[in-house]
């Protein structure tokens, strides 16, 4: 345990050292989160009966999916191991003394940490600044902060196990880019990062929200403005430890299959 | 151009060499583009309309955004690779040649897995125009012609003032991609439903209302007919990238590796 740790706390300072580069995204993300803002508006100006949330909590939800970016977004992978597995350096981390499977969980996870840690306060405090519907609203109570912590770490963990399967299944197909860019795209839809899953479809929906995707933003960004509670969150909060321990464990089955079968590419 | 003709020539040969990572990629491309179709359907699932513009015209607005966007980078995005160009020397090289150096770099790279979105946008603009009760006449036609060739140049320009900024910074800019990734995101709906400030940016900073929802009025029949000459006006926007880019190369001291 104390040597991932040592991973995970070795990634995450080097990550704290970007910190132009966190200038850019934050300005990127603000703009983003702006023009995001503005479409709801003119769909709600539009036919405010048929908004499925409230249009605060909407904002509330594309504010903090800005500022938590770092943390949720699938696209957000690691090329270096990417490039590892590709160019046959993974050979040299397979000699040492750890597990490749919890070395990168624990790699990845301090690498979205660092960056979402350096990115949101910024983009919160900015949204909380914004006049009433259209900037960040305060938690909806006590119990729902609590929950948004709660949710967020598991929410993380979900996400973070989905992209190791992704990892993983490079060592079957050599090259990176098409399996990366279909899971990307399957997340970003299922997940709510496009449009919030509330906005879907109710039957789609109720599709949607049992799949692991909903186990990842969705949750903890929605249960913060309160549209997400009671009975329903407790469900969604079980589904997401569910995922959790699900997706960790197809993960290390694959390692170990493709433990056996690999070949390395190259010198 | 002769010399471009066969840059483009080779590239194709090129990709044709690997048809399964081409044929992986290009389906990437198209799911990537076909979720963000999903989404703009699903918001009219639940609304009827979005400012006065429907489910199809909406659709139309997107799909000709699209195709503007893809074809531009089909041919410009070797300026998006450009940062790895200059840190690598690789600029040295491309001067000392005797050949134009903007065409060397366009030709540096050619994406023709983009076509995938292509595809998928001109799926949508046939769905466009089969359902929104546009009356076309030749001259409407010509306007969707107008809209493409502006849109070309204005996101060509963009490319440039990016890769332009390389010179400089040595780096692409992350916030660089509002502008050209962050337009094809919110281009597909008519720029107008950001709000009046909105409109007037990109009126007459960028010029992404000028090749979009001007235009697209006239071809709904609610604009004058002066605004389906307003594409040409865009391509005016070529102008400053034109010169960011000369002010670039007078800056240029090579990175030396």
């Amino acid at each position: 345990m104390g040597k991932y740790f040592a991973f995970f706390r070795l990634r995450f300072s080097m990550g704290l050292q970007y910190r132009a580069a966190a200038l850019s995204g934050i300005i990127t993300q603000f703009v983003w989160g702006a023009m995001e803002v503005l479409m709801f508006r003119a769909f709600y100006r539009s036919q405010p009966q048929a908004f499925p949330m409230a249009l605060h909590a909407t904002c509330t939800y594309v504010w903090m999916q800005q500022a938590f970016l770092a943390l949720f977004m699938a696209w957000m992978m690691e090329n270096e191991i990417f490039d590892s597995i590709v160019s046959g350096n993974v050979a040299y981390e397979l000699c040492r003394p750890v597990g490749i499977y919890h070395m990168w969980f624990a790699r990845s996870l301090a690498n979205r940490l660092s960056r979402a840690l350096l990115r949101c306060l910024p983009i919160l405090l900015v949204a909380a600044a914004l006049p009433a519907p259209y900037g960040m609203m305060a938690p909806d109570s006590p119990l729902a902060l609590l929950f948004f912590f709660l949710t967020m770490f598991l929410g993380v963990g979900v996400t973070v196990a989905f992209c190791m399967l992704v990892y993983i299944a490079c060592f079957f197909t050599v090259s990176s880019m098409g399996v990366r860019m279909v899971a990307i795209s399957v997340v970003d839809f299922f997940s709510g990062s496009l449009i919030p899953l509330p906005f879907f479809p109710a039957r789609v929906r109720a599709v949607l929200e049992l799949l692991p995707f909903a186990s990842m933003q969705n949750v903890p960004l929605r249960a913060y403005s309160g549209d997400l509670s009671g009975s329903a969150m407790y469900r969604a909060l079980l589904l997401q430890i569910f995922w959790l321990l699900a997706l960790v464990a197809a993960g290390k089955l694959l390692e170990m299959a493709a433990m056996k079968k690999i070949t390395l590419q190259g010198g | 151009m002769r010399l471009y003709g066969k840059f483009f020539l080779i590239h194709l040969k090129s990709v044709a060499a690997y048809k399964a990572s081409f044929v992986l990629t290009t389906m990437g491309q198209f799911l990537t583009t076909f979720t963000v179709f999903l989404g703009v359907h699903f918001m009219f699932q639940r609304f009827s309309s979005v400012e006065g513009f429907t489910y199809s015209e909406t659709l139309l607005c997107f799909s000709i955004t699209l195709m503007e966007f893809s074809l531009a980078e089909a041919f410009a995005r070797g300026f998006d690779s450009f940062g790895s160009i200059v840190r690598q020397g690789e600029f040295d090289r491309i001067l000392v040649r005797p050949r134009n150096e903007i065409l060397q770099v366009l030709a540096s790279r050619m994406e023709f897995s983009r076509l995938g979105r292509m595809a998928q946008a001109i799926v949508m603009f046939v769905y466009g125009i089969s359902t929104s009760q546009v009356h076309w006449t030749f001259y409407k036609a010509l306007t969707v012609m107008f809209m493409l060739i502006g849109g070309v140049a204005v996101f060509s320009g963009l490319f440039m003032v990016y890769a332009s900024l390389c010179f400089f910074t040595l780096e692409g800019l992350e916030f660089m991609n509002i502008f050209t990734d962050g337009a094809r995101e919110y281009g597909k709906y008519p720029v107008n439903i950001y709000g009046k400030r909105v409109l007037q940016l990109c009126t007459f900073v960028v010029p992404y209302a000028l090749i979009q929802y001007y235009p697209l009025l006239y071809l709904l029949g609610r604009g004058k007919p002066y605004y389906s000459l307003l594409p040409f006006a865009a391509c005016l926007f070529l102008v400053p990238c034109f010169l960011m880019w000369r002010l670039g190369m007078r800056h240029y001291t090579s990175s030396g590796s």
